[in-house]
């Protein structure tokens, strides 16, 4: 599904991403591990098409396709769709006409007609039900004053209605207390399907007891320098990331 | 005398000489106008309320007068607001009956073109016409008044509720020959009465007209009016405006003044606050592209005490569009316990777009509570990126959080027709209504059950 290949990332001027590779397949679960710093966010974001990042070498193809060559809104289109950690904040833009403008853009280019709105509404209803948000959300401005967990669902709400092939999230459980991270988690749980794949990136072991990965890698300086499956996460917990940055140096 | 005026003066004679027998006072007021505008001339940037605005696009050339209000009705269709209204129409200043509804007239209710006010019942028309917006107010008000002719009149009786809007719609022609009009609106709101008024400015593609209007607008004890003025006028027509409004007890004076379209314009926009319980709300967008100049004056004169005024300005300037804002409150020594607000808020799209913005408060009074702010911002390139990771194009992108910026005005905008224009105009086509007024609507059901 998703095939990073030797990536190098540079950003302004200095090398972040120094030969990163990474394969996703339909229906896994990745989680990518790392110290502050060794390039998580980076990976991520280049994916997604941010400004700023210049890629000097590698690839990236999703679904056979070039992602590199491809605008960020064809990006989310084809269905690579990133979680923020820092969710913006879009003053005057309600968020249901976010998501309304947003899975209409999605449906077209699939060659869908605009969602009629009653089976819209009934959509949003589910989908802001399970994630435990009230209905208010969505006459409010984007983000706007929202709290740091009232942000992080507001993204994965996102997700679950625009149902992406591969959903990346971005340190989805930084600033959540216990209870927002149990409900971030069951929407990101409940995206796992045989035919999508999931991209998680995050500092700390506590959000994978939730979200079980298949694999987890661990990103240091720029390579991923360990791979293996959920119970290597636990090993990071009691250990830290020290004896793998020694072995990084060496 | 100056050149550009002689030509402005020799236009006028040239049309007085073809005027049928008339009562005196108004070819006397007539007189009056052209003497104080030949006194004055065009207004110069060294006058510090022209500063920013250069009129010389106007001053040094050759308008004609219109003949006729011949226009296709297929044209003059696809121009018109979709709204259900009582319509007057003009072409070139001209007053066109074929494109006017005037049916269905409700009680108390008086809407017709000012010829015919003149030709009915001087006597009536005679009082109030240039008591407001007389000969002093400036030079372009003075042109005007050397000119008057036609316009319209709009009279409410005392407690007559309309609830069709009352619309005044302006057509300029694309022709050889660039014609000037000096249009006239008198409005006077019998007490309690409350209606509204669309004002529309459209023509054709390509006209390069110049239109010179004045306003009078008199609200009476308790009298409500909702003004929208939706300028959305051929790039390269010149639009000059002079509003006064008059504001007596408890009366309340709401103004829309969106300017989407003129290649110069200038609107001075005044309201007297002359009873207790008077409230004036001017809410104002303008939109600049190309070489746009618009320049929006405003003036609120707290002329007694409890009093309130609320002003929100929204600039947009893209390429090299020039845009003015100056907001005056005044507020006299014994005004006490007013209060008054004014906010405007200007985005650039681009580098070279420029704003010269000027709040201006002159207190007299000691309890009073005044606040005022100015911002000029560009857009959020961050909020543009997070919206295109959601699939949204560059384009439509842009146009969401510039219609967002504009959204504080936008949103108090009741009519469809309206704001549908302006969204078009400044955002471009969007999937649906911004608004979405429908969705939300249900969003509220839904919490509600």
């Amino acid at each position: 599904m998703l095939e990073v290949k030797d990536l190098h990332v540079t950003v302004e001027g200095s090398e972040i991403l120094k030969g990163l590779n990474l394969t996703i397949g339909a229906g896994e679960v990745h989680a990518i591990m790392g110290p502050n710093g060794a390039g998580k966010s980076t990976l991520s974001a280049v994916i997604a098409g941010k400004d700023g990042y210049e890629v000097t070498h590698g690839t990236i193809t999703f679904e056979g396709r070039d992602v590199l060559e491809m605008e960020i809104e064809e990006r989310a289109r084809k269905g690579l769709l990133l979680g923020f950690q820092y969710p913006v904040e879009i003053p005057g833009v309600k968020n249901i006409y976010l998501l309304k403008a947003a899975l209409n853009a999605k449906r077209e280019a699939e060659g869908l007609g605009e969602i009629p709105a009653p089976e819209f509404m009934k959509l949003i209803k589910e989908k802001i039900a399970f994630m435990q948000m009230d209905a208010s959300f969505l006459q409010r401005a984007v983000n706007e004053g929202f709290s740091g967990g009232e942000k992080k669902r507001n993204e994965i709400l996102q997700m679950l209605v625009l149902q992406p092939r591969l959903a990346m999230l971005d340190e989805i459980d930084s600033g959540l207390d216990i209870d927002a991270m149990k409900v971030v988690a069951k929407g990101v749980n409940s995206l796992r399907a045989e035919d999508r794949g999931i991209l998680l990136v995050t500092h700390y072991q506590r959000l994978l007891d939730y979200i079980v990965p298949d694999q987890v890698h661990v990103l240091v300086d720029g390579r991923i320098v360990k791979s293996g499956d959920a119970d290597l996460a636990r090993e990071l917990e009691d250990r830290g990331y020290d004896w793998l940055l020694e072995g990084s140096a060496a | 005398m100056n050149d550009d005026v002689q030509r402005f003066l020799d236009r006028l004679t040239e049309r007085n000489a073809t005027r049928g027998p008339e009562p005196t006072w108004i070819a006397a007021r007539r007189q009056a106008g052209a003497a104080r505008f030949e006194a004055l001339g065009f207004p110069h940037r060294r006058i510090e309320n022209w500063k920013y605005t250069d009129v010389r696009d106007i001053a040094r050339h050759d308008f004609a007068l219109a003949g006729d209000a011949d226009f296709s009705p297929a044209a003059a269709a696809a121009l018109t607001l979709p709204l259900d209204g009582h319509r007057l129409t003009f072409v070139d200043g001209v007053f066109a009956p074929a494109l006017s509804d005037l049916g269905d007239l409700p009680d108390g209710v008086q809407l017709m073109p000012l010829s015919q006010a003149l030709e009915d019942n001087h006597e009536a028309v005679g009082g109030p016409l240039g008591r407001l917006t007389g000969v002093e107010f400036s030079p372009f008000a003075a042109l005007n008044t050397a000119f008057m002719e036609e316009g319209a009149v709009v009279r409410l009786a005392p407690r007559t509720v309309v609830e069709k809007p009352i619309v005044l719609q302006f057509l300029s022609r694309a022709g050889e020959q660039a014609v000037m009009s000096h249009p006239r609106i008198l409005i006077e709101a019998g007490g309690r009465s409350q209606a509204t008024v669309v004002e529309h400015h459209v023509g054709e593609e390509g006209a390069a007209n110049f239109t010179n209007l004045v306003e009078e607008i008199i609200l009476e004890r308790g009298a409500i009016l909702t003004h929208y003025k939706l300028q959305e006028a051929p790039i390269q027509d010149r639009h000059v405006a002079s509003i006064q409004v008059e504001q007596a007890r408890d009366s309340r004076y709401t103004s829309f003044n969106l300017n989407l379209g003129g290649g110069l314009v200038r609107n001075d926009l005044v309201s007297d606050l002359n009873g207790q319980g008077a409230e004036t709300t001017f809410q104002g967008l303008f939109y600049g592209q190309g070489r746009q100049h618009v320049d929006n004056h405003t003036l609120v004169n707290h002329n007694a005490p409890h009093t309130t005024s609320r002003e929100n300005y929204k600039g947009i300037l893209d390429d090299r569009a020039h845009g003015v804002f100056n907001g005056k409150v005044i507020v006299k020594r014994d005004s006490q316990k007013i209060e008054a607000e004014q906010s405007n808020a200007n985005l650039l799209l681009s580098d070279r777009a420029e704003i010269d913005t000027k709040p201006e408060l002159e207190i007299y009074a000691d309890d009073v509570k005044c606040a005022h702010g100015a911002t000029t911002g560009q857009l959020d390139e961050e909020a543009i990126y997070a919206l295109r990771t959601r699939g949204i194009d560059a384009q439509t992108a842009r146009g969401l959080l510039t219609l967002a910026f504009a959204g504080e005005v936008m949103e108090r905008v009741d009519l469809d027709a309206v704001a549908e224009r302006v969204e078009l105009t400044v955002a471009g086509k969007l999937p649906e209504r911004f608004n979405l007024a429908g969705l939300v609507e249900t969003a509220t059901a839904l919490n509600e059950e």
